[in-house]
């Protein structure tokens, strides 16, 4: 079979596989979410401070709370067939809406800090595996387990008295310069990327450590697993020199691991985004997520908890295709 | 003219715990003419491997490799810097391995490995080295080759990966191709066409071949010349008609003895086959011949001093001096009926 052929079978299949799971997804979470004490309405009132039962009654029949929960339920799910992630009673639009104006800066964040987590650990792994037992090695092993012990937040927090209090290099949060980075109005193309930049520095980087230090780990374990095999040696009877043999024969067997790994991840960083969103006041799903809770917005989380397992997925999905690409051997069986 | 390839005195020497070396391969010669079989045979963990990758260049970092000189094709190689013996692996010097199975890089795909060895040596362009990859599939006689070229090696059988094995090796027309162990991992029906395909090479291309084996029927039938190979030493060498017709040393006689093939018209109802008792490892960390514990004929001279290479005849070589007759001091070591097995029926 031809690769293209073989790998649309393959994306083909995973996609029809979705559909159920995603639906137990979603029926899970609305029950799960009923468990929390509270409703918005609640929580609208007693921000108001004014609120009577009348007025209670009145929020909970405008949102359809009053109902009765499989009713609630099957709303929610004709709602969804309809392509409609409900309304929010909260910020009074559509949830859709809502995490359309999220989902962008979440993403940026969250490809910029897992692609410099790949790289960068995978840099630190061929310089690990290449220097096994020698002192680079314990070094950077060293290092790799600071990263994986250190809590996100802390290492946001340490990262913004460094860059931003005492060095002033990097802003400590946000995601542009309010009126443009010269202050004159909204900065255009060029300008407006390099600004951009600058406010993504820190929190792709804090975001990015903990991860750096598992791909460190787990590449130089692959490098230095996949250099033992016998076609090492046979790259290495043609005559090639060894960074060749390195970079075609060996590393590539050695992505197949890093790569799974980083696809598990890709679903899961939004879970490490709520936090250092939330540290660099960055407007994303993942604070959009926690301000969600805190208002028991249960329509908005149910629409952030859909994205996310259709992001983890897709994930799976792109993991699957891209390891039948690096590695002949894995078939659509 | 001098030979193809000539080893002097080369020993394999690994560190071990006490801060010295333990030496897996001591002071063995070799020479292969160009164009010959040579047959290098042992049993497992008697060198011969090590010999091979020695000769490569192949050996880890950690392996110690002494020789008072290794010509090949006219250039020494020891004390050659690496980048000038990289170049000569794979074009003058090319090597196919026992495990066909996991010698091939199973993410490309088999005409992309053949086609690296032309592109590194010979410099030719992808589309110049995927046609020649493609003609020297044929040339091994791989069915398809315009398709097989652009498969992967998971998808060819353990025989068609030796094949294109052998593709590779000889993709620059070397002067001397190592075999180690070619066919132990086949089927035997197999095996005798990678052995057939290995001797036209061999005559198509005027190569030499040094063949790893421990298959003494391979060896009868194409080697010119074999060496046995016993602890690291070399115990005999003869052409392959006098050695098996008059083995000499008391091992290479063992071997023989205790190989089915070799006694035609034997039946295994007849008795069961002889044997040599002990193994290898016996001779452990002594001095003298390292067949010693196992030798039916060993006197107390042989655990001594290990006895020099003696040549009774033209183009032979044997360490025994019992076994061309000359006299040692010293009463037999190994009594008739301690050397051989317990258990009789």
């Amino acid at each position: 079979m031809t690769t293209p052929g073989r790998l649309t079978r393959r994306f083909l299949r995973t996609a029809l596989q979705a559909i159920p799971t995603v639906l137990g997804i979603v029926i899970l979470n609305f029950l799960l979410l009923q468990l929390a004490p509270g409703d918005a309405a609640d929580v609208m009132a007693a921000e108001s401070g004014t609120a009577t039962e009348e007025t209670l009654a009145a929020l909970r029949a405008r949102f359809g709370l009053d109902q009765p929960l499989l009713l609630q339920l099957l709303g929610y799910l004709s709602n969804l067939a309809h392509f409609s992630l409900g309304y929010s009673p909260r910020y009074n639009m559509p949830v859709a809406e809502l995490i359309g104006q999220r989902l962008p800066g979440t993403l940026l964040l969250m490809a910029t800090a897992l692609a410099l987590a790949f790289v960068v650990g995978l840099l630190l792994g061929l310089v690990m595996a290449a220097t096994a037992g020698r002192w680079p090695d314990r070094v950077v092993s060293v290092l790799a387990l600071l990263f994986y012990s250190i809590p996100g937040f802390w290492i946001g927090l340490m990262l913004i008295v460094l860059f931003s209090v005492t060095l002033g290099w990097l802003p400590s949060g946000g995601y542009q310069t309010i009126g443009g980075p010269s202050g004159g109005g909204p900065a255009e193309g060029l300008a407006a990327l390099l600004d951009r930049l600058r406010y993504m520095v820190l929190p792709a980087t804090s975001l990015a450590l903990f991860y750096v230090a598992i791909y460190a780990r787990l590449a130089r374990a692959a490098l230095l697993e996949a250099q033992t095999h016998d076609y090492v040696r046979t790259a290495r009877a043609k005559g090639l020199p060894a960074w060749t043999v390195m970079t075609r024969h060996v590393l590539r067997n050695a992505l197949l691991p890093v790569t799974t790994m980083a696809g598990i991840h890709l679903g899961g960083i939004l879970g490490g985004a709520v936090v250092v969103e939330t540290v660099y006041s960055w407007p994303g799903l993942g604070r959009l997520a926690y301000e969600a809770v805190m208002a028991r917005d249960f329509s908005i989380l149910l629409g952030v908890l859909l994205l996310s397992s259709l992001l983890v997925i897709a994930a799976n999905l792109l993991v699957d295709v891209l390891q039948a690409w690096l590695d002949p051997r894995i078939e659509a069986s | 003219m001098d030979p193809l390839l000539s080893v002097r005195d080369l020993s394999i020497g690994f560190r071990n715990g006490a801060g010295g070396h333990w030496w897996p391969v001591r002071g063995f010669d070799l020479t292969v003419e160009a164009g010959e079989t040579v047959a290098l045979v042992g049993e497992s963990g008697s060198g011969k491997s090590l010999t091979a990758l020695a000769l490569m260049g192949l050996l880890p970092r950690s392996a110690r490799v002494e020789a008072a000189g290794i010509r090949f094709a006219g250039q020494e190689l020891t004390g050659l810097p690496e980048r000038a013996k990289r170049r000569l692996r794979g074009r003058d010097l090319a090597m196919i391995f026992q495990e066909p199975m996991t010698s091939l890089n199973p993410v490309l795909t088999i005409g992309r490995q053949i086609a690296e060895v032309l592109r590194l040596h010979q410099g030719l362009s992808a589309k110049a080295a995927r046609a020649q990859a493609i003609e020297l599939l044929d040339l091994v006689r791989i069915p398809e080759p315009q398709r097989r070229v652009d498969d992967h090696p998971h998808r060819l059988s353990g025989g068609m990966r030796q094949r294109a094995m052998i593709a590779m090796a000889v993709a620059c027309r070397p002067k001397l191709l190592i075999a180690d162990e070619p066919t132990t991992a086949l089927d035997v029906t197999i095996q005798a066409q990678v052995l057939e395909l290995l001797d036209r090479l061999r005559r198509e291309l005027s190569l030499a071949l040094l063949l790893i084996t421990h298959d003494l029927g391979v060896v009868a039938q194409w080697a010119d010349r074999v060496v046995v190979l016993y602890a690291g030493r070399k115990v005999e060498e003869a052409d392959a008609g006098p050695l098996f017709s008059d083995p000499l040393h008391p091992y290479t006689r063992g071997l023989l003895a205790a190989s089915p093939r070799m006694n035609a018209g034997r039946h295994y109802r007849d008795g069961p086959l002889d044997e040599i008792p002990g193994s290898i490892a016996s001779a452990a960390g002594q001095a003298g011949c390292p067949f010693v514990p196992r030798c039916p004929a060993a006197v107390a001279a042989c655990a001594e001093a290990m006895p020099p290479l003696l040549v009774p005849a033209a183009r032979r070589a044997v360490a025994c001096p019992v076994a061309v007759g000359l006299p040692l001091p010293g009463s037999p070591l190994n009594s008739p009926s301690a050397a051989s097995p317990e258990f009789h029926p």
